[in-house]
């Protein structure tokens, strides 16, 4: 088969497999945020599959390895930091108040 | 195969920047990782917008994603799976200097990126037809409609960004099938190929974490 390797086709395999999990999990009612989770958790084995078989990341020099874990980093620090202010906002009920429009302090002016 | 033969090949030279074609190929490839780096943080503000949408109100979300079409995103992603194989295949096969089996392996890859848009293209116009494209036609009513119409708008917004980047690599890699085609790689010299590969591979790893964040969510919900 014109030299197919079978790390590449065992590889494939896995992550059609994976697929069928994820496609067949989601349906499955679990409590709380479990789908999701279980669905993320197949995202990154699929991904770390494609990393570390197709795109040959873990035997590629240190500086590319560093390269590929610094795009990693900047994206926890983007979710972390934006975390710390969504997880901690409190949204207070802003009562009858009327939102403002801008002319209320023209009236008195002139 | 008949191209199992080596072809008469020019010893290649590095770029004169180099010192050998090993430090040239690791520039090649270190300069492609760096790239999609900041590729990984161009998708990850949109994805934490995701976030926000689906952590702020859940049972709308639930509901926005039962509205995907979830065979067509399914068939998709196996696509995509599938494209990944025959690129990493290729790979595999400019590293040996099998320039036919390069050729058609490209090709394919190249077929099933363009299968993937027309799928894709399907399904927007299935969108379209149920009033769900935010800005343009957009009609639901219900309690959701407000975060569905956000979920949607996140949903194109992701979906034609990615679709470009498809697009992006569809074009690289006819680029490298006409240049294999025509001798330009050796298994001495197959960089671009390779770090083309690199880019395909990342588009589809993004696909891998879209899929469940689009259409499997919700599913498991009345």
């Amino acid at each position: 088969m014109m030299g197919l390797p079978r790390t590449c086709l065992i590889t494939w395999a896995a992550l059609v497999a994976l697929l069928a999990a994820t496609l067949g999990l989601a349906y499955v009612p679990m409590p709380g945020p479990l789908n999701i989770v279980l669905a993320l958790g197949i995202s990154v084995a699929k991904a770390l599959l494609v990393l570390a078989l197709f795109m040959k990341l873990f035997r590629a020099p240190a500086l590319t390895r560093a390269a590929a874990a610094a795009g990693l980093f900047w994206l926890a620090v983007l979710f972390a930091l934006s975390a710390t202010d969504y997880l901690t906002r409190k949204v207070e009920p802003a009562g009858d108040l009327p939102a403002p429009t801008g002319r209320e302090y023209q009236s008195g002016g002139r | 195969m008949s191209d199992a033969t080596p072809h008469p090949q020019p010893v290649p030279r590095p770029e004169p920047q180099y010192a050998t074609m090993d430090q040239q190929a690791e520039a090649a490839s270190f300069g492609m990782w760096v790239f999609l780096a900041t590729e990984v943080l161009f998708f990850g503000g949109m994805l934490l917008a995701y976030a926000w949408l689906r952590a702020s109100h859940p049972d709308g979300v639930a509901e926005a994603g039962r509205h995907t079409k979830v065979v067509i995103g399914s068939v998709n992603t196996l696509v995509l799976l599938t494209s990944s194989l025959t690129m990493a295949w290729a790979v595999h096969a400019a590293e040996h200097g099998r320039r036919t089996a390069l050729t058609r392996l490209l090709a394919v890859t190249a077929l099933l990126g363009l299968l993937f848009l027309g799928l894709k293209g399907y399904e927007y116009h299935g969108e379209w037809a149920e009033h769900l494209v935010p800005g343009l036609n957009f009609q639901e009513n219900g309690p959701h409609a407000r975060t569905i119409e956000l979920f949607y708008f996140l949903y194109f917004l992701l979906t034609g960004i990615h679709g470009i980047h498809v697009t992006i690599g569809i074009v690289l890699i006819a680029v490298m099938a006409v240049r294999a085609r025509r001798g330009a790689f050796s298994a001495g010299y197959f960089t671009p190929v390779e770090v083309t590969g690199l880019y395909w591979h990342f588009v589809d790893i993004v696909w891998i974490f879209l899929y469940p964040l689009i259409y499997l969510a919700g599913r498991s919900g009345p």
